[in-house]
């Protein structure tokens, strides 16, 4: 995650100045320090690649997926903890793989994570390895999606009932049956291209290509428009992976701190598993340019229409969840009231793009890049921060600092919104993505320009900000051992602060077995003799 | 310390123990992987002028006749045997699980000679779309019989210690494994005619 940052950092030194010797790490990258324009195109692939395979998805899915879902739903461990690990291991070879293809002569892939055929099969052998790791990480998010799939449906105590679950639970299940059912058509197409690099088969390689002057030595006869049905027929479902368990943390937190139940409980599970049917059929928005013709265009933007119904009422339920609460604004709280506009921006953004007149000008401009940073960036990753404030006492009976968590807070607040804001500005004058000079060789573009040094300070100062989350995490992480902490420090109703903070590493989470009675967000109930009533309490 | 529930008795709700759900979400993914490969067959040959785009292709249609009954054999096989430890007849088990690998390996046999009859013949991959997606299939098929006759075999030989210790845990074994192995049947009962003879 990390390094992914990095990387994109050292573009945006590009963007904001091309041609200008990257500072500091410079030497690392070549002899005159530059970032050539190939090495950007690698660096923007591996980043997005990164971010999303090795950094977000596994963060939400498979770290909370697998600590938390557990401990929410009353578990002992996962229902197969060797399969856990068989995942891990498994991701881990995927990971190492990707990193090694830094070090492949050619660099590593550089078709942007969308991996486009025929560019990505005429490329270097980066290509491959990237595949492959591919192949590595799909099985892994396979293996750990079927075992929380199985943990939810299988290992729930005696009261559990389907709508007792806390929410967050629920976005779980619907994300693990997205990965189950969306990955294997990528694993497949995955497949298909690795034939093509090294079985010269031409799936994807349209008779007569040709490449340098050349006629491209292959039968032909293939499509790679097949290749964006297949990897879309993936990706967007990914798409909602990487929010869904966002907004189930989320949830978690605006219900433990404005101290009240969810607004529409009932109608927030609908809405994800709607959202999670839906998403199967929405993929050709991505794909309008294709000259896919009206009836499939039609029938694409009416799904995507309706696919951001469920979205929006998550949103408002959320919202109006926090109408006459009385809020606690601790740090994981403001990362979860963060979450909420930033999300909206990314949604509402997106509709335009659903749509194929505004979507074919704004299609492949900074527009794009700007919708789907607001939804992955400030949402999947405050969302991240939400989850990791507030799961850390669970993890090590210490809450992190919040002075630092707050001026964590805001600095990424302020700066997230300074990189992503002016793409849209760039966008909407036409500023295509994927440029390493940022778009200076383009006279419609000179005008917006001025944008990129902004927004590359602010990925910078974005980077800064992120100095006082590290010395929170190393701090409270080396703090002694508290045998007697508190199991409940934010009085929370549900089910995993049952549980010893730490318990030991999986097996045995609960020193009893456990009877559910009630609901999972039962704050200040009339009568009750406290503000919360936990679920395991009569 | 609490076990894990469900581990080998179905949950009353559900109807299945652990592995039981598990293998049926893995086959669901499965389905989605062949699924996606059978789409991307049916748009390559909807796009082409002519299919196979090298005229008439040259399969060896009597050899992948055997193999079908061959591989729907093996699925009945496993099935007694499944059967067979339910009712506590382990020789029995023995047996069926024995021709069922029997059964796996005389398929890998003749695949293989299939392949290298085309190889021989100058047919690669790489010759046009229809034989590259003959053999993405049937390999990747070909990796998934593989795959169950190594569990297969394990649960034959080595893993059988385990009917000792917990008979019913194993019973489920032989099950889950079943169902993967028909499901790879299933797979080459679609292959069969989408490859050879439509
Ligand atoms: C709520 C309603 C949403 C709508 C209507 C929507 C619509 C779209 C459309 C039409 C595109 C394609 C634009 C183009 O390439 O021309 C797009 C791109 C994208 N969206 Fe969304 N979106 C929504 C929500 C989300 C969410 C929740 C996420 C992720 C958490 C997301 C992530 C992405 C990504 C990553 C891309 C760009 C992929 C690429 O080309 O590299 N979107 N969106
Ligand atoms: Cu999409």
């Amino acid at each position: 995650m990390l390094f992914g940052f990095v990387l994109m950092m050292i573009m945006r030194w590009q963007l904001a100045y091309p041609d200008t010797p990257v500072p500091f790490i410079g030497g690392l990258l070549s002899e005159d320090k530059l970032l050539s324009p190939d090495m950007y195109n690698a660096f923007g692939a591996m980043h997005g690649t990164i971010m999303i395979f090795l950094g977000v998805v596994p963060i939400l899915v498979g770290a909370f997926g697998n600590y938390v879902v557990p401990l929410q739903i009353g578990a002992p461990d996962m229902a197969f903890p060797k399969l856990n690990m068989a995942s891990y291991w498994v991701y881990f070879v995927g990971g190492i793989v990707m990193f090694a293809s830094f070090f492949m002569e050619g660099g590593p892939a550089a078709s942007g994570w969308t991996m486009y055929p025929p560019l990505s099969i005429i490329a270097e052998n980066g290509e491959t390895v990237w595949l492959l790791g591919m192949v590595f990480l799909i099985t892994s998010s396979l293996l750990g999606s079927m075992n929380i799939i199985v943990t939810i449906v299988q290992l729930r105590p005696e009261g559990l009932t389907w709508m007792r679950l806390p929410f967050f639970v629920w976005a779980q299940l619907v994300t693990s049956f997205l990965l189950v059912l969306a990955f294997p058509p990528l694993e497949a197409a995955a497949v298909l291209q690795i034939m093509d690099r090294i079985a010269e088969t031409s799936f994807f390689m349209p008779s007569g290509l040709v490449v340098g002057g050349e006629v491209v030595d292959v039968a032909g006869g293939g499509s790679p428009l097949l290749w964006q049905h297949l990897f879309w027929f993936l990706a967007h479902p990914e798409v909602y992976v990487l929010i869904l368990p966002g907004m189930g943390i989320v949830a978690e937190v605006v219900a433990n701190n404005t101290r009240k139940p969810l607004w529409g409980y009932k109608a927030l599970v609908y809405s994800v598993v709607f959202l999670g049917f839906m998403s199967f059929i929405v993929w050709a928005h991505h794909m309008f340019l294709t000259g896919m013709g009206q009836a499939m265009s039609a029938f694409f933007q009416t799904t995507t229409m309706i696919i951001s119904i469920p979205s929006v009422i998550i949103l408002s339920a959320l919202l109006i969840s926090l109408w006459g609460g009385s809020i606690r604004f601790n740090t994981p709280m403001l990362f979860a009231l963060g979450w909420m506009p930033m999300f909206g921006i990314g949604g509402l953004t997106g509709l335009p793009l659903g749509l194929a007149p505004t979507d074919i000008p704004l299609h492949d401009t900074y527009y794009v890049i700007g919708h789907f940073h607001y939804v992955v960036a400030p949402g999947s990753i405050f969302a991240i921060f939400a989850g990791i404030y507030y799961w850390f006492p669970k993890m090590t009976g210490h809450k992190l600092n919040e002075s630092l968590g707050k001026v964590h807070f805001y600095f990424s607040f302020i700066f997230m919104n300074g990189i992503f804001m002016p793409m849209f500005i760039q966008g909407l004058a036409g500023v295509s993505r994927r440029l390493a000079d940022g778009g200076a060789s383009y006279a419609h573009a000179l005008e917006v320009l001025q944008w990129n040094e902004f927004m590359s300070y602010s990925a910078w100062f974005l980077g800064l900000a992120q100095i006082p989350f590290i010395i929170n995490i190393v701090l409270t992480i080396l703090k002694k051992r508290d045998e007697n902490a508190e199991r409940n420090p934010w009085k929370s109703t549900t089910i995993e602060w049952n549980a010893a903070p730490s318990p030991p590493i999986a097996h045995g989470n609960f020193d009893k077995e456990l009877t559910v009675y009630r609901g999972p967000c039962e704050y200040s109930v009339p009568g009750a003799n406290k503000d919360f009533s936990p679920q395991t309490e009569k | 310390m609490i076990e894990i529930p469900y581990n080998v008795k179905p949950r009353q709700e559900t109807g299945l123990y652990n592995a039981k759900l598990g293998i049926w979400l893995f086959l669901a993914s499965e389905v989605m992987l062949f699924g996606g490969l059978f789409s991307a067959y049916v748009l390559l040959r909807v796009g082409s002028p002519v299919w196979p785009p090298g005229g008439e292709a040259q399969l060896n249609i009597p050899l992948a006749t055997i193999n079908t009954f061959n591989l729907i054999l093996s699925s009945w096989t496993i099935v007694k045997s499944w059967i067979a430890l339910k009712e506590n007849d382990f020789k029995g088990f023995k047996t069926y699980m024995g021709i069922t690998l029997l059964c796996s390996l005389i398929f890998l046999v003749i695949k293989y000679f299939e392949y290298s009859a085309k190889l021989h013949h100058g047919i690669f991959p790489s010759t046009d779309n229809f034989y590259g997606i003959y053999f993405t299939l049937t390999g990747l098929h070909g990796l998934h019989v593989i795959g169950g006759l190594i569990v297969n075999f394990y649960l034959w030989g080595p893993g059988k210690k385990m009917w000792k210790s917990e008979p019913e845990r194993f019973t489920n074994r032989v099950e889950v494994s079943g169902l993967y192995w028909h499901f790879v049947d299933l797979v080459w009962i679609f292959l069969f005619p989408t490859l050879y003879l439509l």
